[in-house]
């Protein structure tokens, strides 16, 4: 009996260098995020392999591990197995859900790893060491002063939105703000959910409500591929008349960058995010300067000059 | 109950009757009018004609689901099934460019791909209920899912788009009209028609309502349950197969988010219709009203500023029950008492 647990112990601690000679040789970064369930979503898979790739072969000692899970639950587990199996020394995650994710990321932060939080906050401060996010308020913002510069005052636009949640709520109230003391009317605001489908249902109905619309805010890509078709169905796609997407998708930006003039600007909210907080990650380990911090990125106005170098023709978004 | 109460007294039967065909089509005027007092461009021609357009693919669907309704199935996977034909008839035309060009024999190819899927689809779910003996509830609920993953599947996560050059020539089948009439409502039509035959003047449509009063005692008196319950799964596979066929030309393209909560739509149509849940009554005039009134709601609502956006998941389920209460509530027969 004393002899096997001798072994045991042995063992045990013979595992144990082992780990810590391995961790000593590569460091091990795990990449959590939702399973793509939606094109954004799919783009960000797209990125996070493309900069793993890259990542791998530029240090040849850095090892990420990608998980992606369908729900907050699997999400918690994955987190929990990449502690256990994997013995990571930092963590990139983008949190399904903030409330039930926050525990199980504090946990990984207790094993002594990096933590690294994507675009949705965790619902207790102090725990990332990085937080890498886009700018949704900014988002609202930018597409609002692209508005004003191509409309005067007595104009009329209409507002398409999101899903009813804060992302949503950030964007419009920061479009209002920006709008307001213009002179431009905003004839009304409604949800289409993000939706290729409730962007051309609910466009077709402003058209059919509003006899005279300049310009609209569709807010995200897939809407205003809904307000294009809608717009072009009721021939009132001419006349200076033009619409204002979000995100980057990239047949959008294959359209500004042809000079299409019905959408002639997106305004940036990335999937590739998570290949920018997995660089800073990296770099966490491998640059001679700081880099823990908040990264927030900026809503950049693609227009045609710029188009190019955000246009990716192999991504799935 | 009712309906032997009904058999009883000739007389009353007529008048409890009558309430219960009116109900929807007085919902139906009653939320024209508001929308009318709403808004003027509520009934004007182009409004009109995006109503009966929109309504056209849960109505299609719908006519479809009250067969299955009424012979005491449901179908759960209609929504995700339109998304995965949708999906692959993108796929196959986009691949079948190459062989036979951008042609209408592509868009045919694509169609043609649809109904067999449509069929295919049916049939699966029809089986798996009758000689699998697994509720319908559990198999479509199984099929939903599995339709709704592999749709995301072949678009690997994204959206599939549609060739560029066969949306040209796909197009009018969404957009064109005929003798004043998009061409989707004239599907809608015909669909409608030959659903009203099939229900009220064949004997399968006899068949699914003896199967849904009393599946015993149907196959006691010799009807072949199993075959006519697949059946109608098969029926309902190619009513989803002709909505899909007439939504891809819309905006060319197919995604996981795809007819979200379509089946939950049709089968409200089906009983804002006067169809009966439990199966054993049927009614696809009643259907069709039903469609219109679940599109005209969300029309209204994109109309008015007046209620809250956060509050039109409300209005629905408000307009939905009442319309049901119309023709279910008890107000009518004790009109009739007196």
């Amino acid at each position: 009996m004393k002899t096997l647990s001798k072994i045991s112990t042995l063992a045990a601690a013979a595992t144990m260098s082992l780990a810590g000679l391995a961790s000593a040789e590569t460091i091990k970064i795990g990449v959590s995020y939702p399973t793509p369930t939606h094109a954004w979503a799919a783009g960000m898979n797209w990125h996070a392999e493309q900069a793993e790739k890259r990542l791998e072969a530029l240090y040849p000692d850095v090892d990420l591990v990608l998980i992606n899970s369908p729900d907050p639950s699997a999400q918690a587990s994955a987190l929990e197995d990449l502690v256990s199996v994997h013995g990571i020394d930092a963590l990139v995650v983008l949190p399904f859900e903030s409330e039930p994710l926050t525990d199980p990321v504090l946990n990984v932060k207790k094993s002594g790893a990096l933590i690294t939080v994507v675009d949705r906050g965790l619902s207790q401060p102090g725990i990332e060491d990085i937080y890498v996010a886009g700018n949704n308020p900014e988002l609202g913002r930018v597409s609002a002063q692209y508005m004003k510069t191509r409309l005067e005052s007595g104009d009329n636009i209409v507002v398409l939105r999101g899903i009813p949640t804060l992302i949503d709520n950030e964007r419009f109230d920061a479009f209002m703000a920006e709008m307001e003391g213009s002179g431009v009317n905003i004839l009304d605001h409604k949800h289409a959910n993000w939706n290729r489908d409730d962007g051309f249902e609910v466009m077709q109905d402003f058209l059919s409500r509003f006899p005279d619309i300049d310009a609209v805010w569709a807010q995200d890509d897939d809407i205003a591929i809904g307000v294009v078709a809608a717009l072009k169905q009721a021939g009132r796609d001419g006349d200076g008349m033009f619409v204002v997407g979000g995100a980057g998708m990239k047949e959008t930006i294959k359209g500004i960058m042809d000079g299409n003039e019905l959408v002639p600007v997106d305004v940036l909210y990335p999937p590739s995010m998570i290949a920018t907080a997995m660089d800073v990650t990296v770099a966490a380990f491998k640059s001679n300067g700081p880099v823990a911090g908040r990264y927030i990125l900026g809503a950049t106005l693609i227009t045609k000059e710029n188009a190019a170098s955000f246009y990716f023709p192999d991504s799935p978004f | 109950m009712t309906e032997t109460a009904m058999t009883q007294t000739p007389k009353s039967r007529f008048q409890n009757f009558d309430f219960k065909t009116a109900g929807p089509a007085i919902a139906l005027i009653l939320l024209c009018i508001i929308g009318f007092l709403l808004n003027p461009a509520f009934l004007s021609e182009g409004n009109i004609t995006n109503l009966l357009t929109r309504s056209a693919f849960i109505g299609i669907i719908a006519v479809g689901a009250t067969f299955v309704i009424t012979a005491g199935g449901i179908d759960l996977s209609v929504g995700s099934m339109a998304a995965v034909i949708a999906g692959v008839m993108i796929i196959v035309m986009n691949g079948a460019v190459d062989t036979f060009g951008t042609g209408v024999t592509t868009v045919l190819i694509g169609c043609g791909c649809s109904v067999i899927l449509g069929i295919g689809a049916g049939f699966i779910n029809g089986f798996l209920t009758t000689k699998g003996k697994i509720e319908a509830f559990i198999v479509t609920l199984g099929t939903m899912g599995i339709f709704r993953s592999l749709v995301t599947y072949f678009a690997d996560g994204g959206t599939l788009s549609l060739n560029y050059d066969i949306r040209g020539v796909y197009r009018p089948v969404y957009y064109d009209s005929f003798a004043g009439l998009p061409i989707p409502v004239w599907v809608f039509i015909v669909v409608a028609i030959c659903g009203w035959l099939l229900l009220n003047r064949t004997a399968f449509g006899r068949y699914c309502t003896a199967i849904g009063s009393n599946e015993s005692v149907a196959r006691y008196s010799a009807i072949q349950v199993d075959r006519i319950k697949t059946w109608t799964y098969v029926l309902q596979g190619l009513c989803v197969s002709l909505a899909t066929i007439i939504y891809v030309p819309r905006l060319g393209s197919a995604s996981s988010s795809t007819g979200v909560l379509w089946e939950l739509e049709a089968i409200a149509a089906v009983i804002i219709g006067g169809t009966v849940l439990k199966g054993g009554y049927g009614r696809i005039g009643g259907t069709i009203l039903g469609a219109l009134i679940l599109t005209t709601i969300g029309n209204i609502l994109n109309f008015t500023d007046m209620i809250s956006n956060y509050l039109n998941g409300t209005m629905q389920g408000l307009i939905i029950i009442v319309a049901v209460w119309l023709q279910r509530g008890d107000w009518g027969r004790k009109h009739k008492n007196n």
